[in-house]
This record gives C-alpha cells, sequence and structure tokens, in this order.
C-alpha cells in the first residue's frame, strides 16, 4: 500500500433541489508512472490510482480511468445533479489493490 | 574513415530504427482511438478541450473536457511515452458532462480529446501544449 494516502473532497453542505454542484476530489498519492529509474538505474515500478469513482444515492455520476499521466496527488474537478438530498461515495482504486473512499452528505435548503 | 560491410548494415539498420519509432507512438495513439471509437468516423464539433498553451510544468498541465450530452471521454497526450491520459465515464447523475484535472506532458505535443456523443457519434478536439520542462523524469 503507498504511504500517506489522503482522499479530500469538497462538497457543498446544502444545495437547492434540482441543483448542479461543482465538486472538487484531490486524494494524495504519488502515482509513479513506471517510467522513472531509481539512481542505480532501475526502472522504479508503475503504482498509481486507476480507477475514480463517484455515485450519489447508489447513482454513477463519474467512473475515471486514470493512466500513469495523470500528476501526482490527481485533481478532478466536475458537476453532479443533486435532486433530493442523499450522500456522495468517492471511490479510489490503487494498482496495488487498495480502495480509498470517503463519504460526504448534502443536505437540501 | 572505412566503412566495412558490417558497419554500413549496421547504419543502415538505425537508420531504419530511427525513422520508425515516431510512427509506432502514433500508432499506439492511434490504436487507443480506434478501440474507443470502434473505427467510426470523428466530427470536429460538439467537444471542447482547454489546456495551456505553454505549460512550464509538464508535472502539473490543468486540462479540462466538456462535450454536452456526451457519455464518454477519452484523452491522449500524442506524444507521452504511453499516450493514454484517462477516460471519463458519465453516469446519470453527473450536472455536466465537463471535468478538469491535471496531467503530465513529456514534452511539446498534441493533446486530443475524442467524446462519444448521446447519439452515438463521435467527436474530437485537439490542442498544442508547448512544455518547457518534461514530466516524466529523464
Amino acid at each position: 500500500m503507498a504511504s500517506g494516502v489522503k482522499p479530500r473532497v469538497k462538497v457543498p453542505k446544502t444545495a437547492a433541489a434540482g441543483d448542479v454542484v461543482t465538486i472538487k476530489s484531490l486524494i494524495s498519492h504519488k502515482m509513479e508512472s513506471g517510467q522513472r529509474k531509481d539512481k542505480e538505474g532501475n526502472l522504479i515500478p508503475r503504482s498509481i490510482i486507476n480507477r475514480f469513482t463517484v455515485e450519489f444515492n447508489g447513482q454513477s455520476v463519474l467512473d475515471m480511468t486514470m493512466e500513469p499521466a495523470i500528476s501526482t496527488n490527481p485533481y478532478v474537478q466536475f458537476e453532479a445533479k443533486v435532486p433530493e438530498a442523499g450522500e456522495f461515495v468517492f471511490t479510489w482504486y490503487d494498482d496495488d489493490g487498495s480502495v480509498y473512499d470517503t463519504k460526504k452528505k448534502i443536505k437540501i435548503a | 574513415m572505412e566503412f566495412s560491410r558490417r558497419d554500413t548494415l549496421a547504419m543502415g539498420l538505425g537508420a531504419a530504427v530511427v525513422t520508425v519509432l515516431p510512427f509506432r507512438v502514433s500508432a499506439a495513439a492511434d490504436d487507443k482511438i480506434a478501440e474507443f471509437t470502434g473505427g467510426a468516423e470523428m466530427s470536429d464539433g460538439g467537444i471542447t478541450l482547454t489546456a495551456p498553451e505553454i505549460a512550464e510544468n509538464g508535472n502539473t498541465v490543468p486540462i479540462s473536457v466538456e462535450a454536452p450530452g456526451a457519455t464518454a471521454i477519452l484523452v491522449l497526450a500524442m506524444g507521452n511515452p504511453t499516450p493514454g491520459v484517462a477516460t471519463f465515464n458519465f453516469g446519470p447523475m453527473a450536472g455536466s458532462q465537463s471535468a478538469s484535472t491535471r496531467i503530465r506532458l513529456a514534452g511539446t505535443q498534441d493533446v486530443v480529446a475524442v467524446a462519444k456523443l448521446a447519439d452515438g457519434s463521435f467527436a474530437k478536439a485537439s490542442s498544442t501544449v508547448k512544455v518547457t520542462i518534461g514530466g516524466c523524469g529523464g
């Protein structure tokens, strides 16, 4: 498991029903591309987050496939519909099999 | 300087490899596109790719894509060792078919985005980014 992985997401606390909200997500991860070499000239093996998904009340918002060309600490900004109060579930899938997730509730104002 | 038969052959081989290499890279990118579109034609409208004209640091280049009504968007960096960057699949709860992220670019090159639109057709946009410092660690 990659060390120091910490997901962070920014979701508004409230929204009007039917609103579209902007969500920003970031996870601290080194995203080793598998192209770099260490001091001895050996390739450093690839270790990245290869998939990121977002769901709202069980329905998909975004399902993103990531490749080594995504920068360190992958940051993604996107928009989601909020027809009702509920919970966003963010899930990141690591190459090594680890899964990181975080949840955010949103209320209808 | 005299050339032996062996030297000449080696030089010819080297030249052949040099000419074949750039072709192989773009072929990998074309394969990615073909896999995504299934070989369908791509139109020019319907997708917007926003990328900086000049990126000082190739390690983190902000890009954003938008394609109203699209179900999926594929992003490729044509000049990277592996051309794939990301694929965004938008679900029913997506507020808009747009997303921004930060990508790595090995050098000055074209960034290409291909969208699969709601009617099953495909649209393509491309943007050239000049990179001052490459982002693939060398």
